[in-house]
């Protein structure tokens, strides 16, 4: 039984010490946990995390956190998956209250009313940035090409109507439904990524 | 209000596939259009604070609204609602969920979840273009703001920096710009 708490306290202090590497978005954290867990804990295989981390791509939820989740849970089961979210969560959080904490003090200032009329226009290209990337992934033939452009105009034509959670429902389904038509014409669809993308995700 | 923010991120936290600028939409319906929590400038405010900061854009999403509803109590209850559905996922179906990621189903729903990701994020760049004050009246304002955007998506793309140094920059030209 102290083993086993012992073990779960040290999860924990391992995933608090990686969570500022998170900084680098979800796939720079991949390399910290491979060291960590693999190499210098020995606790899991190199192989068992590369499976962890695809397989935390298919669960809703960020790459990261579901990782360490998972990697929490392989180890020392219920208590360790929670130390181990509890870990990377933490720093993330405090920072991100602190920040909300300063930019509450500061936003009636006329220097960063300015700052922020510029930064709404970073924003944006930022969100054009993030489409780029998983773009390049997940548009990989007409099929693909074409959900995405009917996801944007049932976003833009529906808005008043449709609730944006079902245009997600709608592309696992359309997804499901365009391989079954192709298995029924005998034609293969490509539906593994090349290389995933992981800071988007994060 | 607790309970709104619980429910509201906790759906954000059941359908959260494809990041955080993917869940933007949703994030924009609950938060502006349904629960009128705050305006689409502090809602851009706080995506560009997450966008900067290490964590899930997601999740840090959660807890400034959740901060800027009810303080610190709002940002615990609004970020463990969006950890939430993943985590008794996990715990429930651990062993389970292994297994299942070569299942041919969930291939072929990723197959399709991509390119509607990717779509959501499109439309999460057209709302906040709008919010941005981007708009076809062309102005002094539309131009810089257009000239920044421009200037942003070109450090991102093709000077491959960080957000956080790309935000930073941002905000000091607009001090110099509009200050």
């Amino acid at each position: 039984m102290n083993a086993k708490w012992k073990m779960i306290g040290s999860l924990f202090t391992t995933f608090l010490k990686m969570g500022p590497f998170t900084f680098g978005g979800g796939y720079a954290l991949i390399p910290v946990i491979e060291r960590e867990i693999v190499e210098k804990r020995k606790w899991l295989q190199s192989e068992d995390v590369a499976d962890i981390v695809a397989v935390s791509g298919s669960v809703p939820g960020a790459v990261a956190v579901n990782s360490a989740t998972l990697i929490g849970y392989r180890i020392a089961g219920i208590g360790g998956a929670l130390s181990a979210l509890l870990g990377i969560f933490l720093p993330t959080f405090a920072l991100m209250i602190g920040l909300s904490l300063v930019y509450v003090q500061m936003k009636d200032n006329p220097k960063i009313e300015a700052a922020f009329l510029s930064i709404r226009a970073t924003v944006v290209a930022m969100i054009v940035y993030a489409a780029f990337k998983i773009g390049k992934t997940a548009v990989v033939d007409f099929a693909s090409g074409a959900l995405a452009a009917i996801a944007v105009c049932l976003l833009l034509f529906g808005r008043n109507f449709l609730h944006p959670a079902w245009v997600i429902v709608f592309g696992a389904l359309a997804g499901i439904a365009v391989v079954k038509v192709r298995v029924l014409l005998g034609k293969k669809t490509k539906l593994e990524e090349k290389e995933p993308v992981y800071d988007y995700m994060i | 209000m607790l309970i709104d923010l619980f429910l509201t991120f906790f759906m954000v936290g059941l359908v959260s596939f494809g990041g955080g600028y993917a869940m933007i939409p949703l994030i924009q319906e609950e938060v502006l259009t349904r629960h009128q929590w705050m305006d689409a400038a502090q809602l851009s405010d706080m995506v560009a604070v997450a966008g900067m900061s290490p964590g899930p854009i997601a999740t840090n999403i959660a807890v400034a609204v959740g901060y800027h509803q009810a303080g610190t109590i709002g940002a615990i209850v609004a970020s463990l609602a969006m950890i939430l559905p993943s985590l008794v996922l996990i715990l429930a179906a651990g062993k389970l969920i292994m297994r299942y990621r070569d299942n041919q189903l969930v291939k072929s729903s990723f197959f399709g979840l991509r390119p509607t990701v990717a779509g959501m994020i499109i439309y999460a760049a057209i709302l906040f273009a709008q919010n941005a004050g981007i708009t076809m009246e062309f102005d002094w304002k539309t131009w810089s703001q257009l000239a920044i955007f421009a200037g942003s998506l070109f450090a991102l793309i093709y000077l491959h920096k960080h957000p956080f140094s790309v935000v930073l920059l941002s905000g000091l030209v607009g001090i110099a710009v509009y200050g």
